[in-house]
């Protein structure tokens, strides 16, 4: 019974976002006020609606109710009950699901937030949130539906792919997509200020809390992925520039662009139409990234689940959604001109010149990403583009981007009055080229000709982020937050560049074979091979090696890599040991049985990794805490303030 | 010109000759490293130029895989079941990697025919075969029924089978 109860909620649902997308965006035009303050309601249902069919998704798979086609697909009575719980979006339907969840949940935080707002601007924005929730939840209806019933019902599921079976499907997805759904936000905005006709800085101050959490959600959500990956697929990378990744990290590097485009916009009245065309391709390549991962149409490590028959479908739904806000912007963004000067040294260009670098960024991503789909459907071959090409065309506009953020935060709006300033930038600049040689050349005694360079830029962020905020707290002057979480994320940026160096340039990797009492050497770590013994768990088994690993002589740590063949799919897994060494991250895969009792094992040692994971965790809580500053409390967007706001002192 | 024309200028410029640069450094990369795919049956005739790097894909033949006892190195033959081609690899094979599967492996031909592979791909789940394989056994599929309705052996080159001959 329940999983019908589910499936009819989600048919309400359906009928309620649109009664919200209508009353949202037709209300205001012809000036109908029951429809405007009908739209709240409706969001209200279909938030209510949704939460129904959640809970009733996540019911079957607790009760293991394999009547149902979905549950009978990925879950198992021998899975436990975390991940039972979990594998509600761990495949397709489900993360669909997720996805409208999270967009209704969204909404509905904007709706609660948004008193300070004229009635019918709040009523476009919840309109056009409204239109998005329709087009998801009738996608979900009509190609994914997670509540078909199974006739004859399964004796027991195909279980969860053994992959997924990880703590990391509980955090990842849902935090992944929280960033993804967040742009949503932006985009309702975005389209909401482009049928008013108008965009006041008040409007960017509304938006900006908005677009950077969902930008630190996207931020944690793309480097749990990235650690995930790292220790469950047993390949011992952390970033692959596989179509998936790429997906998330396009939305990701336009996010950024956009964060600080609304930066100029709120403070200075500029690049309104360039914030706007932004805030529409942020959510474009959520949208594309979402669907380009679900329907297969990409060749990636990563899809679980593909189906090419809704790919139609897609098509068709972005063209509506994409198509119609740039046609919007094309009609509209003329209307927003903002007419204010700007010396070449001042901030204005720094965070021009970050949007034209990171754009451009996502760009040679998004070349590369759909290359091989494009070459493909020409006849021109079947291709694959990988790290040679995006290594190098990435680190082409993120080098500049980096060594220019330095000097750009110590610019001021307007007129750069950088002359004062000279001094202290030739001086930490100084200082951050000679850590760098010594990080380089002292500790890791080699390197390429870029490695001192990308060293020198990370630490110099690192050193320059921190003048100013030093300088007031020497002065007894108040951070506020605003300025506290830039810096703080800024920082996790120059951390990231130099941990991203430090992998680059020094990793170990070797395959091994070892007989048991046998020692290797890989850099400057001693494995002895003890052997392998067998391991059992609730749905699997397997073999176990263990490696006591040395430096030096001196004992580090016994790590003990298994491969696990599970039962139900017959699926072998590898289970990755890793120890933390001197900023080395240790890691171990179990390879095969080469006879004889001597086994392969691949060993990898990356220095400094975890950086690069802990850097992605600290430009998040930057985020957050800039998103919670004071002054996005309370912003009144005026109803009848000019079209074309005069820039002011804000 | 005013001064704020002139500096806008420059900053236009200066913006518009940095991302032609950029284009045309990546359009660059783009043409050096992009890796072809090719199938048994295109590297048996000859479609992939000496010492090119591509990637090879196909099914993993049954009972092809051999190990030197106690080696890393391992041998195994993919093949379209039109054509074969022998593979060599030294490293750990991904956990999904069996005989009788899809396999997409990276590397280059040696001289005695040897498909040299430098890295060998498998894929998350035991059900999926790789997109580029599936196609090509497709194709292939369609052409080795065209030749057995048409009497033709293997080994003639595909010409498309006439339909009247395939229709008596």
């Amino acid at each position: 019974m329940l999983p019908e109860l589910g499936h009819f909620a989600l048919i309400l649902a359906l009928l309620l976002a649109a009664l919200q997308a209508v009353f949202g965006i037709a209300g205001p035009m012809l000036g109908r006020e029951r429809w405007i303050r009908a739209v709240s309601p409706a969001l209200a249902g279909q938030a209510v609606m949704v939460a129904t069919a959640v809970l009733c998704l996540a019911n079957a798979f607790i009760g293991n109710d394999f009547s149902v086609a979905y549950v009978a697909q990925n879950s198992n009575s021998a899975l436990p009950l975390f991940y039972r719980v979990a594998a509600l979006w761990g495949a397709h339907e489900g993360s669909l699901l997720l996805w409208i969840l999270l967009l209704s949940l969204w909404s509905v935080a904007v709706a609660i937030r948004s008193g300070s707002l004229p009635p019918k601007f709040a009523a476009r924005v919840l309109g056009v949130l409204g239109l998005v929730s329709f087009g998801f939840l009738l996608f979900t209806l009509a190609t994914s539906n997670p509540f078909m019933r199974l006739d004859p019902p399964a004796p027991d599921g195909r279980d969860l792919n053994p992959i997924l079976q990880d703590p990391g499907l509980a955090v990842h997805p849902p935090i992944l997509y929280t960033g993804y759904v967040g742009f949503a936000v932006a985009f309702a905005f975005a389209c909401a200020a482009m049928l008013e006709g108008r965009l006041d800085q008040a409007w960017a101050r509304w938006t900006r809390p908005w677009t950077t959490s969902a930008w630190a959600f996207l931020t944690c959500g793309i480097a749990l992925g990235s650690f995930w990956a790292y220790y469950e697929l047993g390949w011992g990378g952390f970033w692959f520039w596989d179509p998936v990744e790429n997906a998330s990290f396009m939305p990701w590097l336009v996010g950024t662009a956009l964060v600080h485009s609304l930066a100029v916009t709120d403070k200075r009245g500029l690049f309104k139409s360039w914030t706007l065309l932004l805030a529409i391709l942020a959510f474009s390549l959520s949208m594309l990234g979402t669907f380009l991962v679900r329907s297969g149409v990409l060749v990636s490590v990563h899809s679980f689940a593909a189906d090419p028959s809704r790919g139609m479908f897609i098509l068709v739904f972005l063209i509506i959604m994409i198509g119609g806000a740039l046609s919007l912007y094309a009609w509209r963004a003329p209307l927003l001109k903002s007419d204010a000067g700007f010396e070449l040294g001042a901030r204005e260009s720094f965070l021009l010149f970050n949007n034209v670098l990171l754009v451009t960024a996502a760009a040679t991503v998004f070349a590369g990403t759909l290359a091989p789909l494009i070459s493909d459907a020409l006849h021109l071959g079947t291709v694959s583009v990988g790290p040679p090409y995006f290594n190098p065309t990435f680190m082409l506009s993120m080098l500049p981007l980096a060594a220019l953020l330095s000097v750009g935060i110590h610019s001021g709006w307007k007129r750069g009055r950088l002359k004062d300033k000279e001094r202290m930038l030739l001086f930490t600049f100084v200082a951050a080229a000679v850590l760098a040689c010594g990080l380089v050349f002292g500790i890791y005694r080699h390197g390429q000709v870029l490695s001192p360079v990308a060293a020198t830029v990370g630490i110099w962020i690192l050193i320059a982020s921190l003048v100013d905020p030093l300088d007031r707290w020497r002065r007894g002057l108040t951070l506020s937050r605003g300025v506290l979480g830039m810096t703080i994320a800024h920082m996790g940026l120059g951390i990231a560049v130099v941990a991203l160096t430090t992998v680059q340039s020094f990793t170990l990797e070797r395959d091994l074979a070892v007989s048991p009492g046998e020692v290797a050497q890989v850099g400057a770590y001693e494995l002895r091979f003890q052997g392998v013994k067998p391991v059992e768990g609730p749905n699997f088994d397997g073999v176990g090696g263990t490696f006591v690993v040395t430096r030096a002589g001196k004992p580090v740590a016994t790590l003990t890599p298994q491969k696990r063949q599970f039962w139900v799919q017959h699926q072998v897994t590898s289970e990755t040991a890793i120890t933390v060494n001197h900023g080395n991250n240790l890691l171990l895969a179990l390879g095969d049985d080469l006879g004889g009792g001597r086994w392969s094992v691949r060993v990898q040692v990356r220095p400094l990794v975890s950086l690069v994971w802990l850097a992605a965790l600290i430009m998040a809580i930057g985020g957050g805490l800039a998103a919670s500053d004071r002054r996005y409390r309370n912003v009144r967007v005026t109803a009848g303030a000019a079209a074309n706001a005069v820039p002011g002192k804000a | 010109m005013t001064p704020t024309r002139k500096r806008r200028l420059l900053l236009v410029t200066g913006i518009v000759a940095g991302v032609s640069i950029a284009g045309a450094l990546a359009l660059n990369a783009f043409r050096r490293n992009v890796t072809f795919f090719f199938d048994p049956t295109q590297v048996a005739q000859g479609e992939v130029a000496p010492g090119q790097a591509f990637r090879l894909g196909g099914m993993v033949t049954q009972g092809s895989l051999a190990r030197a006892p106690g080696s890393l190195e391992v041998r195994f033959i993919v093949t379209d079941f039109s054509h074969q081609v022998p593979v060599s690899y030294t490293g750990v094979l991904p956990d999904l990697f069996r005989e009788g599967a899809g396999v997409v492996a990276h590397g280059r031909l040696n001289a005695s025919g040897t498909f040299v592979a430098d890295e060998v791909l498998a894929k998350h789940d035991e059900k999926y075969m790789p997109p580029e394989v599936e196609r090509s056994l497709k194709r292939r599929h369609g052409e080795s029924r065209a030749n057995s309705t048409t009497g033709a052996a293997d080994a003639t080159p595909a010409v498309p089978a006439p339909t009247t001959q395939t229709g008596s």
